[in-house]
């Protein structure tokens, strides 16, 4: 195992980071304060309660999980696009390394920014709303395995793209839709029966119900199912980019 | 068998094929020993690039395989790639990192502990160490090149492939390069080096291969190469002008200059005998008499040239 290796990456990763702070941080808990305000007070005023609990406190797991995938899929796609469009990769490529060792730096990396955003966000609202969590370990497991998995996502998206258009129009046309219609601002049940069961059909669900039920105990689909599903997605994703590195799909030519 | 022996990298019928179909290595065969400084010589798209990028695990090749230290590139990437070093020949790095902390990078990424004495030292010998706080974006190309070299470095490679080291470098950088290269040398660094400039090859290689048309034509050590292809001329200024190469001389391969004023003998530096004396007895006896004599001897760069353009 070339530990040095993953170290050398994951804090080249993380000193980028440093140096886009203000993208990276600042600019999320400024979109989060602003989400409070429209939805949470103007819009929130109007809708009482949800399912028990106050709309201000509905959205936060809604609210954590789109910024989780957004910045997942951002950062660790940007991280090997990048090296890729200026050449710099051929120093991975020609390293001792092995395909675990570079999707550990690089996908540890992103998904640790993303732990670190999605904490920002859950103290960002507690400036705003009264939150009370009740299962804590399920919530940051839920956080973790959403940040890793859709890390992993979006580095296959920056092995795969080779244009910046590609890059963002998979964050843009489809995680944002996916999560706006995955329940992140309503519930379901809100919905006609036939809408409900086409919801059923898109991925986000199960992630924001997930989270949902590790703050207020409130779901679209049982935990264990949304446990299960990011699970199993996350070990789909990790084998898509082993084969990508072993095959040198994009990157070996 | 004896180690010490044991060519450093072997070749074994190495060939590449680009996804388009272009066929950019055909059946590549070489053994390169360990120390030597090796340049592979070829016009632009002969294939060095891609033959050093095999070798470092950047392009797959198609068949045949290669081994370093007895070690397959493929099954044992982890030992072969740690002892390479590579200066790639684009000017390829970060831009906001310092030029410490991507050297730093490279030594981590190759699985070395850190050793800030050694980084400071390869620093020093690029005349970096004033830069080392800076950001890579804001030097120049000539810097760039540099530090492309001290992260090459950085992890203490047995074997440095310089693919074009000195394409638009200044004096001082290959000054510094080739004292770098010299201190590797004595140290027993296998030095692999591409390029377009020959007085480079002639001046420190210790082994020259011709590459063109993704085909290796030969290899040669340098010497043996340029007394074996060398060709010298012997320039005879005539105090009187010749319309026509006298009889008498027809088994000399002699050649008359347009004006008449010159006869201009060419032989081969490999043979014994170059037949200098005879020609100037029989000159004699001709009764052609000459001012004055030149010599001249081909460089590396005429060979090079005349074994590209036999071989396409
Ligand atoms: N990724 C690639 N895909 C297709 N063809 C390539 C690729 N890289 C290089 N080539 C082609 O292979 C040939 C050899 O290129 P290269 O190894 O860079 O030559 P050199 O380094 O000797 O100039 C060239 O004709 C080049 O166009
Ligand atoms: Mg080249």
């Amino acid at each position: 195992m070339n530990v040095y290796a993953i170290l050398a990456i994951y804090k080249f990763e993380m000193a980028r980071t440093r140096r886009t702070l203000v993208q990276s941080i600042v600019a999320p808990v400024i979109s989060t304060s602003l989400y409070f305000i429209v939805f949470g007070a103007a819009i929130g005023s109007r809708i009482t309660e949800v399912e028990g609990v106050s709309y201000g406190a509905f959205i936060v797991p809604g609210l954590i999980m789109l910024n989780l995938l957004m910045h997942s899929i951002s950062n660790a796609s940007f991280a090997i696009y990048f090296p890729k469009f200026v050449g710099t990769v051929y120093e991975v490529l020609s390293a001792p390394v092995s395909t675990v060792e570079v999707v550990a730096g690089y996908v540890g990396a992103a998904a640790t920014k993303s732990i670190i955003l999605g904490m920002i966000i859950l103290l960002t609202a507690t400036f705003f709303i009264d939150i009370q969590i009740e299962h804590p370990i399920i919530m940051l497991l839920f956080v973790v395995l959403t940040s890793i998995t859709f890390s992993l996502l979006g580095f296959i998206l920056g092995i795969w793209a080779d244009n910046f258009e590609k890059l963002s129009v998979v964050p843009s046309l489809i995680v944002t839709p996916l999560v706006f219609l995955g329940g992140s601002f309503y519930s379901t049940e809100m919905l006609p029966p036939f809408w409900q069961s086409v919801s059923l059909l898109n991925p986000v669900l199960y992630l924001v119900s997930g989270l949902r039920w590790s703050f207020y105990e409130i779901a679209e689909v049982n935990i264990i199912v949304s446990l299960a599903s990011i699970t199993a997605f996350m070990l789909l994703c990790f084998s898509l980019v082993v084969y990508m590195f072993t095959t040198g799909y994009k990157l070996r030519s | 068998m004896n180690a010490v022996t044991d060519p450093i990298l072997t070749i074994r019928d190495l060939n590449k094929t680009y996804a388009g179909g272009f066929q950019a290595l055909k059946n590549i065969n070489l053994d390169i020993n360990e120390g030597e400084i090796i340049a592979l010589l070829g016009p632009n798209g002969a294939g060095k690039t891609t033959l050093i990028s095999v070798i470092c695990g950047i392009v797959q090749a198609s068949s045949g395989s290669v081994q370093v230290a007895g070690f397959d590139i493929v099954k044992n990437y982890r030992k072969t790639r740690s002892m390479i070093g590579l200066v790639p020949q684009e000017l390829t790095t970060d831009s906001f990192e310092s030029v410490w902390s991507t050297v730093a990078f490279s030594r981590g990424l190759f699985g070395k502990s850190a050793r800030p004495d050694h980084i400071e030292k390869v620093l020093k010998d690029l005349s970096l160490w004033e830069k080392k706080d800076d950001m890579i974006m804001t030097l120049s190309g000539g810097m760039k090149r540099r530090v492309l070299i001290a992260k090459a470095l950085s992890h203490e490679p047995t074997v440095l492939f310089l693919d074009e080291p000195t394409a638009g470098v200044d004096v001082s950088l290959r000054k510094d390069m080739w004292n770098i290269v010299e201190e590797l040398k004595a140290a027993g660094v296998t030095i692999i080096l591409t390029t377009h400039y020959i007085e480079e090859a002639e001046e420190i290689a210790d082994r020259v291969g011709v590459i063109n048309n993704g085909q290796l034509i030969l290899v040669e050590e340098k010497t043996k190469l340029m007394s074996k292809l060398g060709k010298k001329q012997v320039t005879l200024d005539l105090t009187e002008s010749l319309t026509a190469i006298p009889s008498a001389l027809c088994d000399y391969s002699l050649e008359l200059s347009e004006d008449g004023n010159q006869l201009i003998y060419t032989f081969s530096t490999g043979g014994d005998r170059t037949g200098v004396t005879a020609l100037l007895d029989d000159l004699k006896l001709a009764n052609i008499h000459f001012r004055d004599l030149n010599t001249t001897q081909s460089s590396l760069e005429d060979i090079f040239v005349n074994l590209v353009e036999e071989s396409s």
